[in-house]
């Protein structure tokens, strides 16, 4: 077996027990709403057509927006809880995801039930009431063991559904089956996205194969049948959840990352460090941009790396770029501040945005600053990573060169690189430690009118463990230690597509380069 | 006095403008086999169902062995009535004998005398006992009438209604099955009043006919006092038994 695949069954049992966890929890709560409000909506046709259309419209928000979107809410219902009785509860991780695939899971079977419900013959409700039994004996003893076929076939699909959409949860902070895609999708580790493809493919199968013992069970009045499928739900889950007795205990530091392969090592790097002193530490992966600050100063993480110019525009809302130092200690002030975040300092490099070409295309053309593109945009295509169009330093050059780009297209990191490469765009949006842009032959055009704010990497501290020394003692060593090459050149080792590297060991053999183990 | 099985007093009801019963009245005592007779949207359905709630008449009253019903709960009601229709309605996820002791089970009589119970009613509905375990799809029309019958009557209730019991089965079947329960209605001294559009069964099972027309009860005796009715409706509603008896004499010979 390949190195790579051997440590992809290392993570298995982990990853699976909390992807079955999430699931199962969350069909399980959907089913808890579900039939209540099927059984209701069966009842009284001035509900059935609300309850049907808000259970389809929540299936036509998009599964990952839908997760996201859970984030910010929760945050804003935890604070209030804070001021209210003075207990907060995590923004980040299974909640958000529970709550947004609970919801996923809704429609099918509310709608399945509904259906399955009202299309009792009318002749047996007769009867039912004809023999003497109440609304609720109706209801338990005729019209759900004869819907339980349809129903458990509604069961089925939201089974099928929930799982697949739980390997989205890895984004919002919780572990499952999609850690593998996700760092598998930023490191061109496509062994690990197949795995996490296939192990997500394989779970949501055998669900739906036990599930439909129990449908046939139930259409075919078969109990024997009905409870194998049962039985065989439950052993799996049990099963999958033991994993967790040993892994679930918190651990005592919990280190961010966003969802690139920089922040994959430095965040296995800084782990590595606080084990070395005695410190137990997780680490939180592919946390959005926007997610990664809020969940620090809200205590969910202990610790990442963040980009002054990202913390910059985005967390302190300026637009302004009065310098690379005068930035960097206003951040720390103003952090502290306002938030109690600790920006202990910067680990000595930049990860700016910068505008990225191919090295042939730009000389053809001419082009080397972005004022030279701006004059060209009109005939030119540009790529950005999924939010650069969004951000305020796209915002910032835009206005400050005026760009007319013949068109704009997104992209996952990984594929805006084959993008520029292959000619698809003509420039990127790049990040100037990637080691990309020197493996790609790629040229980093100059910004003449400083639009764009430094990015120095810096490391911050979550408020309530500003003064823990051993987490301090572990990462001190770290500031203004690395420099822009040792940071390319690991990234490029995780991002190449040959003798590629895991975050894990590039972030070893940085140490190593650097002295610093 | 005893008090009448069934007692319905001036009970009146509406559909918007359609009055499906005015101000009807009517007594069954125990022993007595009625039959409704009328078109349909008479108002003989609406008027079968006041008797166990299923429709709840906007003024007068209907009582039960003294009891009215507008007091009873519901469920509790139905439980005391057996009731018999057209479409069966057995429970397709029960077995036969679980459809047949399904008011028992109700009631909360225990396994054993519920076991007992649907054994009894097998033999009384004339079906073999092994068909305890059958469900209604591997069972003919007739029997799951039949098996329909047997539920009616499992909770031992001194009221049956019918509505229409017989009217989708075969003629040879509908008459077996009519003539069982007659002698089911005597043995078990019964009140039982039957829904039916068919005037031949009417005459053939029940003591009395009352016809229905309008809402209103138009007519109220033994079948040979409305055969000497001279009220057109009735004698309308006669004639066509008549014709058919006179015909099937000419074609089959005096003999039959």
């Amino acid at each position: 077996m390949s190195p790579q695949v051997e440590a992809a069954f290392a993570r298995l049992p982990e990853y699976l027990a909390w992807h079955v966890l999430l699931s199962a929890s969350a069909l399980g709560l959907g089913l808890l709403i579900s039939l209540p409000l099927a059984v209701a909506a069966s009842r009284n046709r001035h509900i059935r057509w609300p309850v049907l259309a808000g259970a389809s419209l929540i299936q036509t928000i998009p599964s990952l927006a839908l997760l996201a979107l859970f984030f910010p809410l929760l945050l804003v219902i935890s604070a209030a809880s804070e001021d209210l009785i003075g207990h907060g509860f995590s923004a980040l991780g299974f909640l958000p995801a529970l709550l947004a695939l609970t919801l996923y899971s809704m429609l099918p079977i509310v709608r399945n039930g509904t259906t399955g419900i009202l299309s009792v013959s009318p002749a047996i409700i007769q009867a039912a009431e004809g023999v003497g039994m109440t609304p609720r004996q109706r209801l338990f003893q005729v019209e759900l063991p004869l819907a339980a076929p349809v129903i458990m076939a509604g069961v089925r699909t939201a089974a099928v559904w929930t799982i697949g959409a739980a390997t989205l949860s890895t984004p919002v902070g919780q572990t499952s089956l999609g850690n593998y895609i996700f760092s598998g999708l930023q490191t061109e580790n496509w062994v690990l996205v197949l795995f996490g493809c296939g192990a997500s493919a394989l779970l949501a199968m055998a669900t739906d194969q036990l599930l439909g013992l129990i449908e046939a069970g139930a259409a075919k009045r078969d109990l024997k049948r009905a409870a194998i499928g049962a039985a065989g739900i439950l052993i799996g889950v049990v099963v999958a959840l033991t994993p967790l007795i040993s892994f679930g205990k918190p651990a005592s530091y919990v280190v961010g990352a966003k969802n690139f392969s920089e922040q994959y090592i430095l965040a296995e790097m800084i782990a590595e460090r606080i084990e070395d002193l005695g410190g137990e530490a997780r680490s939180k992966e592919d946390l959005g941009s926007a997610i990664a600050y809020r969940a620090l100063a809200s205590g969910e993480i202990d610790v990442y790396v963040d980009y002054s110019g990202t913390l910059w525009a985005n967390v302190l809302n300026r637009e302004d770029n009065p310098g690379r130092q005068a930035v960097l200690e206003e951040l720390t002030k103003e952090l502290a501040e306002r938030d109690g975040v600790l920006v202990l300092g910067s680990l000595g490099f930049e990860n700016a945005y910068a505008l990225a070409m191919r090295q042939d295309r730009a000389a053809e053309l001419g082009i080397e600053t972005l004022d030279d593109l701006a004059r060209r945009s009109a005939s030119l295509t540009m790529g950005g990573d999924l939010e650069f169009f969004a951000r305020p330093e796209w915002q910032a050059i835009n206005e400050a060169y005026g760009f007319d780009f013949q068109a704009r297209r997104s992209f996952q990191p990984t594929f805006m690189f084959r993008a520029v490469t292959s000619g698809d765009v003509d420039v990127i949006s790049a990040f100037s430690s990637d080691g990309r842009i020197a493996a790609d032959d790629l040229v980093t055009l100059d910004d003449p009118r400083q639009a764009l704010p430094p990015y120095d990497a810096v490391v911050l501290i979550a408020p309530d463990r500003v003064n823990d020394a051993r987490l301090l003692a572990a990462l001190r060593p770290l500031i203004g230690a690395i420099p822009v090459e040792a940071m390319r050149d690991a990234n490029y080792s995780v991002d190449r597509d040959v003798d590629k590297l895991r975050p894990v060991e590039a972030g070893r053999a940085l140490s190593r380069t650097l002295g610093l183990d | 006095m005893v008090e009448p099985r069934i007692a319905l007093e001036r009970v009146t009801k509406t559909y918007g403008a359609h009055v499906a019963l005015a101000e009807a009245s009517l007594t069954v005592q125990a022993g007595e086999f009625v039959a409704l007779v009328g078109a349909s949207g008479s108002g003989k359905t609406t008027l079968l169902k006041t008797i166990n709630g299923l429709i709840a008449p906007e003024s007068g009253e209907v009582r039960i062995e003294g009891e009215a019903v507008g007091a009873l709960e519901p469920h509790i009601l139905r439980r005391r009535i057996g009731y018999v229709f057209q479409e069966v309605g057995l429970f397709p996820h029960l077995t036969v004998a679980e459809n047949i002791s399904i008011t028992p089970k109700l009631l909360g009589w225990d396994k054993a005398r519920r076991a007992a119970r649907a054994a009894e009613l097998l033999d009384l509905v004339a079906l073999p006992r092994e068909m305890a375990g059958r469900f209604p799809a591997a069972l003919s029309g007739g029997q799951q009438q039949r098996v329909g019958v047997a539920r009616a009557l499992a909770a031992e209730p001194h009221i049956v209604l019918m509505d229409e019991p017989f009217g989708a089965l075969d003629p040879l079947t509908r008459d077996a099955l009519g003539d069982d329960y007659r002698a089911l209605h005597e043995r078990l001294n019964l009140a039982t009043v039957m829904v039916t559009h068919d005037m031949t069964e009417a005459l053939l099972l029940a003591d009395r006919i009352v016809v229905v027309a309008d809402g209103r009860l138009i007519a109220d005796g033994a079948p040979q006092v409305l055969a000497a009715s001279s009220d057109p409706e009735v004698a309308a509603l006669l004639a066509a038994p008549r014709r058919q008896a006179e015909r099937l004499r000419a074609r089959l010979g005096e003999s039959a």
